[in-house]
């Protein structure tokens, strides 16, 4: 361990705001990205059983 | 391969194309007028102080002939396409890529050699003079071939498509910036006395390596707009 | 093994399921292990202070956003040799992931470069040649939603994604090619590094563990894709669906 206390840490002698905003906009554009993923899954098997079980507005089937 | 017969399919596109646009002359004169007038915008727009204008002077003629070269992809294969000859061009046994550069250097002399031939007026609007405008001329003749090459890999791809005129914009712009960096950097080397060699020889390689290779992506961008 | 048999977008779709969680896992580990040290084992840098920390994102960043950009590349040059629909879509599925580590090797540099240099930005080689390729990511993407037709779409975006790969190499040897402000290669093959020796080994792991999350991401994309694209047959790996499909039938 190499800094004094928690205040050091975050200050990262001086350059906190720089160094806090990359890896907090990496984690949230991952983070994001993952999510995005979850819900286009979750709608893409939804549309899929609504056209297997034909209840979707396509007259076609 | 019969080479005569290639070099006559080659030439046969480039005179047809020069007769075509020699009927239609206002295509060759758009892109004259348009760099003429986006040129005179800058001084009115910025000021006639010669300091300034000489310095904006090369990046300002460059993006204006860049800009005037980007304008004229929708006439490479529009045309063709719509009445039919595209396909025409594809099934005949001469290699489609060897084609479709004759037609990028029939559309080059129509778009593209005039803006080189006009550039040097220009440049002494921007209080270019002596060398510099000698380099401007030449990294222009070297330069808009280059983005006539590439931008016509833009134009096969968006063919029919809708929004294209934007969409072939996105797509073209950024393979057209390195070019317009050696172009420009070119012009402002010479007038800053280091010379514009380095600049021009990049321009000369990227000449070569588009005249190689953008000729089979176009060609291939146009089989996949056909089929 | 017979590997062929994955070729295909059905056979492709289970496998890819059971691979995710591993990748995810491992990724998440080593993310943990690559924080750790470079927060709390890595020194502080005797030029640079405590800003030089945002190497340990920016550099993997930047290198998958490159690495993702080829592997697009050759999916595309796969898919349009042998005409493979699922080629395709790894190409499709990999762009979103490659232009978000392509923005977020802009971001990070910017926050590195300002108070290195002074400067958010700065038009040099580097910089700019990244610029470019995350336009390259937009224009792959885009003309994928602009063409309505399936196969045209796939194959133009894989030929625009193909003519776009020189800007690769561009970019990383842009630092030497031109002397300019962005600094030169620390990390090289031969000569071994001039970084001390556990931010080194930080970054690595931050960079493998990137490249995992990298595939789990894209695993999963192709997954959605496959779906949308009606690519699978009517018995998905859930017997619940098709108890219902039996059902209504």
């Amino acid at each position: 361990m190499q800094w004094g206390s928690a205040s050091e840490f975050f200050a990262m002698g001086g350059y906190g705001l720089y160094v806090w905003t990359s890896f907090i906009a990496t984690a949230l554009c991952m983070g994001w990205e993952v999510l995005a993923l979850w819900r286009r899954r979750a709608a893409a098997r939804a549309e899929q059983r609504a056209g297997l079980l034909g209840d979707t507005d396509e007259t076609t089937a | 391969m019969n080479h005569s017969s290639m070099w006559e399919a080659v030439s046969g596109i480039v005179k047809r194309d020069l007769l075509l646009a020699m009927r239609r002359r206002s295509d060759a004169a758009m892109s004259v007028f348009f760099l003429v007038i986006v040129a005179s915008l800058f001084p009115l727009g910025v000021g006639p102080e010669p300091a300034v204008l000489r310095t904006i002077g090369p990046g300002v003629l460059w993006v204006a002939a860049l800009l005037a070269c980007l304008l004229s992809l929708s006439r490479v294969f529009t045309a063709d396409y719509v009445d039919g000859a595209l396909e025409q061009m594809v099934l005949v046994p001469q290699p489609l890529a060897v084609l479709v550069a004759g037609k990028v250097f029939a559309h080059w002399l129509i778009s593209g050699l005039p803006v080189v031939l006009l550039s040097p007026l220009l440049g002494l609007q921007f209080g270019l003079d002596g060398e510099p405008l000698g380099v401007l001329a030449l990294s222009l003749l070297l330069g808009t071939p280059t983005l006539s090459m590439i931008g016509a890999i833009g134009a096969a791809l968006v063919l029919g498509v809708r929004g294209s005129g934007l969409l072939v914009a996105l797509l073209v712009l950024p393979l057209y910036v390195p070019v317009l960096i050696f172009g420009a950097g070119a012009v402002t080397g010479s007038m800053a006395g280091v010379g514009g060699e380095a600049n021009l020889s990049l321009l000369g390689a990227s000449l070569v390596l588009s005249l190689f290779l953008a000729p089979w992506a176009t060609a291939a961008a146009i089989r996949i707009a056909l089929e | 093994m017979n590997w062929s048999k994955y070729s295909a977008p059905q056979a492709f779709y289970p496998l890819a399921g059971r691979l995710i969680p591993w990748f995810a896992i491992v990724a998440v580990a080593l993310m943990g292990v690559g924080l750790y040290m470079g927060f709390f084992v890595a020194p502080t840098d005797f030029q640079q202070g405590e800003s030089y920390r945002i190497i340990f994102v920016h550099v993997p960043a930047a290198w998958m956003s490159m690495f993702l950009y080829v592997v697009m590349a050759i999916w595309a040059g796969v898919g349009m040799g042998l005409n493979a629909r699922l080629s395709f879509m790894m190409a499709q599925a990999i762009a979103p992931t490659g232009a978000m580590f392509t923005f977020l090797a802009l971001l990070t540099g910017a926050m590195w470069g300002k108070p290195t240099w002074g400067a958010w930005w700065v038009w040099d080689a580097r910089l700019t040649s990244e610029l470019i390729l995350l336009f390259q990511y937009a224009g792959v993407m885009l003309l994928r939603t602009s063409i309505d037709d399936m196969r045209r779409a796939d194959r133009s975006s894989a030929v625009f994604a193909l003519v776009g790969v020189v800007n690769v190499p561009i970019i990383y040897f842009s630092v030497q090619w031109w002397n300019t402000l962005h600094q030169g290669a620390s990390v090289s093959m031969s000569t071994g590094s001039k970084m001390a020796a556990t931010m080194l080994m930080a970054m690595l792991i931050m960079t493998v563990a990137f490249w995992l999350y990298s595939i789990a991401v894209v695993l999963a994309r192709v997954r959605c894709i496959v779906v949308e694209r009606d690519s699978l047959p009517v018995w998905d790996e859930k017997p619940a669906v098709s108890q219902e499909v039996a059902e209504v039938r």
